[in-house]
């Protein structure tokens, strides 16, 4: 997976419970919000309880990567995302968005999560630009085109849109709410 | 205050001896949920101990000091500091040594009687698990049944007692615990047995069991009487031994029954199953012993740990014995059945000597409870 990107990588192989949560827990504090920490272990026992870390303290656990007998944990600092109040004018909700799909499999959807978010789940066919490498990356897109913007719960791909029509964009929609309850049909780069 | 080590062995005491206790569990709650340490006056609070990372001021006041507090997790580190923390804090705990993992794997040798002729036979409580595993001894021969896969401790025992291994047995395929049966007899140069009927994918050499086969141990002839009982498995087969003992494996519990759907055939298998315990057991001297492969809950516990009952007093007990109408009894036993055990389908290929998973995943396999029976 060599498009998993993660700002900070946290080596806990061959350490046993509870190390790698306190390591975790400690690490998880210097990384900004909305960052993608990767943890490497090698203890069995830490992908429940990571899990059930993040769920409890409200980090966002994205998925697990087997690679031998390491787990390559990816986990996502808190943000106050959903709190920020939603400036793009377009906007199409994930029903509308599903049933035009159906009828036109290559509408361009554009996540704009992190890396690590993508490959463990995301619509087929999207394009995967972060939200932070989006203004280099213009040049991936057409500024005619209609581009549906998504990310985990419209916050980001907000954002997204109003810097795409910023920049010329014309037909830009925000996906609202986005991955967190996507319904229709996925695909991932992970098993 | 200082902590200290408690290990299953002095925990199994406290069940046996219905002892109090206060379990603080510090595993993720679908962990605790779904199988905890059982004991009649226990007491439980289940707190993950990363949700303590910071500090256990918070459930102090929660944690009794009248009674011993155990601090227990998956395999000891979490608790040890969880423990540590509670003892900064002036208070008195111990921690499981070993964990969940180590209480899985713990036996408790316990002996159910004397042989007519001499020699013993012990039942070895797998407390944390439920399974239940036989030696039956006579004048310096062993032979084991339904064993385990901590071979290591059947080795031990007949060593200490003196004696050699010759027969293992299997009453069936198992599907909740991988069997230590074949390991036995290797490392102990004694045939191993099991019912032809389970044993058609198997890949390693074994002798068939069969109905009516008679297996001697010892100069005075401990009798092992093999008996036909399929139901939990086509193959399935109890024993009876020394006149005295019926070893009902996965066919018939203390307060409940096999389930007929653990290698996919509930409803082929039903009809096996009511003919074995409402024909074939029926037909059996109410007297005899009933010594089966697992408990349930820890009701079925004797006051010394043992678990038997006479056949009699199940057939007055026993729900699962006392159904007059078939179709009732098909419901039960293939309807709201409880779920199926961890990785019942991997631990039958362990079994059959298909896959061989490392110690570390057969440990993870058997994790949790038995679940082999309907009640």
């Amino acid at each position: 997976m060599e498009n998993l990107k993660a700002n900070v990588i946290l080596d806990a192989k061959g350490l046993a419970c509870p190390m790698p949560i306190v390591k975790t827990k400690k690490a998880m504090k210097e990384l900004e919000a909305g960052q993608v920490l990767e943890v490497q272990a090698t203890d069995k026992g830490s992908k429940a309880d990571l899990k059930a870390w993040a769920e409890s303290t409200g980090h966002q656990y994205i998925g697990t990567l087997e690679e031998g007998d390491t787990l390559k944990h990816y986990l996502r600092k808190s943000s106050s995302d959903e709190t920020i109040e939603k400036k793009h004018p377009h906007v199409i909700n994930n029903d509308e968005l599903v049933a035009k799909l159906d009828s036109d499999e290559n509408l361009v959807v554009l996540d704009v999560r992190e890396t690590a978010e993508y490959a463990f789940n995301h619509i087929p066919h999207a394009i995967s630009i972060p939200l932070e490498e989006l203004e280099q990356r213009l040049g991936e897109l057409e500024q005619d085109q209609e581009i549906y913007v998504v990310c985990r719960t419209g916050s980001r791909s907000d954002l997204a849109a109003q810097k795409l029509t910023e920049k010329g964009f014309t037909k830009v929609l925000n996906v609202v709410p986005g991955m967190s309850q996507w319904s229709g049909e996925t695909t991932s780069f992970v098993k | 205050m200082a902590i200290t080590r408690m290990n299953s062995a002095e925990v199994t005491k406290k069940v046996f001896n219905k002892e109090q206790l206060f379990i603080l569990d510090v595993r993720n709650e679908n962990d605790f949920q779904d199988w905890k340490i059982e004991g009649e006056n226990f007491e439980y609070l289940n707190i993950p101990y990363f949700e303590l990372l910071d500090g256990v001021e918070g459930i102090l006041d929660k944690i009794p000091t009248e009674k011993p507090v155990l601090v227990v997790c998956a395999k000891e580190g979490s608790s040890i500091m969880v423990a540590e923390m509670l003892s900064d804090a002036g208070m008195a705990v111990s921690y499981l040594e070993g964990g969940m993992k180590a209480w899985s794997e713990h036996l408790e040798p316990v002996k159910i009687g004397d042989l007519k002729d001499g020699g013993e036979i012990y039942q070895f409580v797998r407390i944390g698990k439920g399974c239940l595993s036989y030696m039956v001894v006579s004048n310096g021969e062993a032979a084991i049944i339904d064993a385990t896969r901590m071979t290591h401790l059947y080795l031990e025992f007949a060593e200490s007692i003196g004696a050699k291994i010759n027969h293992v047995f299997d009453t069936h395929l198992h599907a909740d615990h991988i069997s230590g049966g074949r390991k036995i007899a290797e490392k102990a140069g004694a045939t191993y047995w099991l019912p032809p009927k389970d044993a058609t994918e198997v890949t390693f050499a074994y002798e068939p069991l069969v109905d009516g086969k008679d297996v001697e141990i010892g100069k005075v002839n401990i009798n092992i009487h093999a008996l036909y009982t399929p139901g939990h498995t086509i193959g399935s087969t109890s024993f009876i031994v020394d006149g005295t003992y019926l070893l009902s494996g996965d066919i018939l519990f203390i307060d409940s029954i096999g389930r007929p759907d653990l290698a996919g055939l509930a409803q082929d298998w039903v009809g096996d199953l009511r003919e074995s315990l409402y024909k074939r057991y029926k037909d059996l001297s109410e007297d005899l012993i009933v010594l089966p492969a697992h408990f349930m809950i820890i009701d079925e516990l004797n006051e010394d740990g043992s678990v038997s009952e006479k056949l009699g007093a199940l057939y007055r007990k026993n729900h699962g014995l006392k159904i007059e109408d078939e179709n009732e009894f098909r419901k039960m036993v293939t309807e709201n059945l409880p779920p199926q055990p961890n990785a019942y389908q991997e631990i039958r290929e362990t079994n059959m000597g298909k896959i061989n998973p490392d110690d570390e995943k057969q440990r993870e396999m058997e994790i949790g409870p038995n679940r082999c029976a309907v009640r």
